[in-house]
């Protein structure tokens, strides 16, 4: 790709970008939230036409009107917003506009599409039900179904934005198999991620955007973390955790007993005020059943949480934020963001009670206070009245953590609050988290990442198949330890 | 901006045709009679439409409101005539409008009800109630009408040489703005129709919500049937035949999607005064109902088209 621009409005996304891509070679794509990525790979995959420069494939020029005109050119993709038919199985999902034909015309054989289905998953080794429904799958593993739908086209060119980003770290070693595979193969394959240390781990070659311009590109073997984090953000970032100041005091939230519809069981925690504790596990461990239970979202069958001291009755998101309780979702798309909805909508959607605006909304007041929760996180948008799906998606999240913070809850529940952000952010995000518990809240902190869970949680809670089988203090732990109580180990407590 | 021209657009079309019609028809379209006829004629199906606005926002769809018209104007007429015994007095005839607008709310509220607690798709429960709805005004007087020769206040009444119908219309237009864009309410209208399990987590009573906006939408076609009841100086079980259908082109071709999220009652109102202008103008220029439905039928896909071409315009330019 040579002198890519494009605009959007009056937002320059990308500014005379040239990169190439090599056969059998990983090419990761860094660079902070809103950098332009994404829309470089969109323009790879056809889904947005360049405003100038060229895209050429094995010495032939292309001009991609759709995304259709770029596979069939050998280019797939695996977008960062997962983007499933809800309502169908996974393997209808995989094979959806190519399904194999049944005997008579215009039909199409299940059998074969779920047997196909199968046998994809298997050959990359990756454990999924195809005949399961996708809305009845967790984030994790809509990411896996989406890999796999790329996966089927047998492109040449494979294009991955954050594909780990809610995958566990187990998920996560399948998945990097699968791309050491496919390089061994010959596939060019474009690589796009905020976890550096994977970076370091899979790419050849780095490329580095920052606000649309490229602004390195060398090969990962001369580069290691820091430099990549100097290239991003244009300086030196050091403490990258900050040092916990909060001080613990007695227990705020007490959940006892818990058990839902979902099927996590009996699971009692504490978390006191000025803490944060940590949830590890593999992807359906149960770590975002237990946020959904204590939130109203899935009716509780056993247990009580106790906030205060005082027993709570939720029976919906509603009455958890009446109570002081607020939920970070894991999935922005689904569960988050009214994507054609105003940035500053979104961000007081949850708060029009407390901030005064019942019963009426006042609208320059409105645009006041979600320009100040923005600016708290540096969303990066041309306007609070900006809709919501223009932001990237890393500054999709930053909106959603202004949200929340706006909320003024006394237990915070952050279920993969770095998903899709960049090192800059994240260390702002982990920086707010301390300040948080240092104002004495709660802080319940899902995350598939070990490192950051070791970085800034105070006790670590480990998940497995439902129950809690670990509550370790991380002073006292390693990151052996928490992988080992994950995936293997009975319970322990 | 883009927003902005995007709403311009039926504006555009509204005065293009006004100004043509101005130019066809000088004498007989130019006129504040005309005006004041169209407007009249349109303050109930707008009244209804404003209730439809959110309905659709909301992601939902009303095809009962036809038949729910019906309903509360021959519910009204049973009182004000008591079965059809009397002429209807001042008393029976507040009395009628009143129950009129209540048995409207209580459409709605069953409507919302069968939505929210069934879990049932919008446009399955109102195809029933549209059938449902339709049915019983027939019962009522065994398929007759009431007439009410007295009852012509809200139909031919002015204030200060405005007719009341189109002083009624504006204060539910105003209501409805008003509610759509200040209140919670509107707002978590919006935010269910763009990501229904979004507002959810965000503790939103989805619900409760569902269920006011088909209430008020039920109460908004109350008010409409009174007005219609009125004009007609009787209550008639075949009243508002298929004008579900053009209450919900009105807010299509004013700019609100189908699937939810989007909508405003300023682009409701320009697609109801640019169906009927268009109805007027046909009416004047002598082009018969059966090639009006055909002009409606093309501007609805027309603006609809063109508001998209806009739309995708828009996100990738
Ligand atoms: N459809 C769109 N309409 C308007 N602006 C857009 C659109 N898509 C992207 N942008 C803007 O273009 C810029 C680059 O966005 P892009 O999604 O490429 O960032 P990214 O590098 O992928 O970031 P992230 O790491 O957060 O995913 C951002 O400022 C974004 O707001
Ligand atoms: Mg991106």
């Amino acid at each position: 790709m040579t002198g890519i621009s494009k605009r959007f409005g009056p937002v320059q996304a990308l500014r005379d970008v040239g990169i190439t891509v090599r056969a059998g070679t990983v090419h990761a794509l860094v660079g902070e939230n809103g950098a332009g990525k994404s829309t470089l790979m969109k323009i790879l995959a056809g889904v947005y036409q360049p405003d100038t420069g060229a895209i050429e494939i094995g010495g032939r020029e292309h001009c991609f009107a759709s995304p259709a005109q770029a596979l069939e050119a050998g280019i797939s993709m695996i977008y960062q917003e997962l983007d499933l038919a809800e309502h169908l199985t996974v393997a209808e999902n995989i094979f959806l506009g190519a399904e194999p034909r049944g005997r008579l015309p215009f039909t199409v054989s299940h059998k074969h599409m779920a047997a196909q289905a199968a046998e994809l998953a298997q050959r990359f080794s990756f454990d999924i039900d195809p005949a399961a429904k996708v809305e009845d799958l967790a984030t994790g593993d809509c990411q896996i179904v989406e890999v796999l739908k790329a996966l089927r086209h047998n492109a040449s060119i494979l294009v991955m934005d954050e594909p780990t980003s809610s995958l566990s770290e187990r998920e996560a070693k399948r998945l990097f198999e699968v791309v050491r595979r496919l390089r061994r193969e010959g596939l060019a394959l474009v690589y796009i991620s905020h976890r550096l240390e994977e970076i370091i781990d899979l790419a050849d070659e780095v490329s580095v955007l920052r606000d649309g311009l490229l602004v390195h590109c060398e090969h990962a073997a001369k580069l290691d973390i820091p430099k990549i984090v100097h290239y991003m953000v244009g300086r030196e970032l050091t403490d990258f955790f900050p040092t916990r100041t909060a001080q613990i005091g007695d227990g705020l939230v007490q959940v006892q007993g818990l058990s839902s519809e979902a099927g996590i069981r009996d699971i009692s925690f504490e978390v006191r005020r000025g803490e944060i504790v940590g949830m590890a596990g593999l992807v359906g461990a149960g770590r975002t059943e237990v946020a959904r239970a204590i939130f109203g979202v899935d009716k509780r069958t056993a247990g009580q949480v106790i906030l205060d001291g005082r027993e709570l009755n939720i029976g919906s998101p509603a009455d958890a934020i009446a109570s002081g309780i607020a939920l970070l979702t894991e999935d922005r798309k689904r569960t988050g963001l009214c994507i054609e909805l105003p940035c500053s909508w979104n961000i007081t959607l949850p708060n029009l009670g407390h901030i005064g605006f019942k019963p009426f909304i006042k609208p320059s007041r409105e645009s006041r206070i979600a320009e100040e929760a923005g600016s708290r996180m540096a969303v990066k948008w041309s306007s609070p009245q900006a809709p919501a799906g223009s932001l990237s998606g890393g500054n999709q999240q930053k909106l959603l953590i202004a949200r929340w913070l706006l909320a003024n809850s006394r237990f915070m529940i952050f279920d993969e609050p770095t998903r899709g952000i960049d090192v800059g952010a994240k260390t702002e995000v982990y920086g707010l988290l301390n300040k948080l518990a240092e104002e004495g809240k709660a802080i319940l902190f899902i995350s598939s990442e070990l490192p950051e869970l070791f970085g800034i949680a105070d006790r670590i809670l480990v998940m497995r198949r439902g129950q809690l089988v670990g509550n370790l203090v991380t002073k006292q732990t390693t990151p052996e330890e928490v992988m080992h109580l994950a995936a293997v180990a009975e319970r322990t407590l | 901006m883009n927003k902005f021209v995007r709403q311009l657009l039926p504006f555009g079309t509204l005065t293009l045709l006004i100004v043509a019609l101005s130019a066809l028809e000088p004498d007989t379209f130019l006129t504040t009679q005309n005006f004041s006829n169209v407007l009249s004629r349109s303050s109930y199906s707008g009244i209804i439409a404003m209730g439809m606005t959110a309905v659709i926002i909301s992601g939902g769809i009303d095809l009962s409101v036809g038949s729910m018209m019906a309903l509360s104007g021959m519910i009204a007429g049973l009182v004000m005539t008591q079965h059809g015994s009397v002429i209807p007095t001042p008393g029976l005839m507040v009395l009628g409008t009143l129950v009129g607008m209540g048995m409207g709310l209580l459409c709605g509220l069953l409507n919302g009800s069968l939505i929210t607690l069934l879990d049932l798709p919008p446009f399955i429960v109102t195809l029933g109630t549209m059938s449902a709805f339709r049915g019983i005004s027939y019962v009522i007087n065994k398929g007759m009408m009431f007439d009410v020769p007295t009852y012509t206040f809200l139909g031919e009444g002015k204030i200060a040489d405005v007719p009341v119908n189109v002083l009624i219309f504006l204060i539910i237009v105003l209501a409805a703005f008003f509610l759509l864009r200040y209140t919670p309410l509107g707002r978590y209208t919006y935010a269910i129709g763009s990501n229904r399990q979004a507002a959810y987590h965000a503790g939103v009573n989805v619900k409760r919500n569902l269920i006011a906006v088909y209430a008020i939408t039920g109460l908004f076609v109350g008010i409409a049937a009174m007005i219609a009841t009125s004009r007609t100086v009787s209550a008639q079980p075949t009243a508002g035949i298929s004008l579900e259908l053009d209450v919900i082109a009105a807010v299509v071709i004013g700019g609100a999607s189908l699937s939810g999220g989007r909508g405003t009652v300023i682009g409701t109102i320009i697609g109801t005064l640019l169906i009927s202008f268009l109805r007027n103008g046909c009416t004047l220029l002598g082009i018969s109902t059966n090639i009006q439905l055909v002009v409606i039928g093309a501007i609805i896909i027309g603006a609809v088209a063109l508001d998209q071409a806009a739309r995708a315009k828009a996100e990738t330019a």
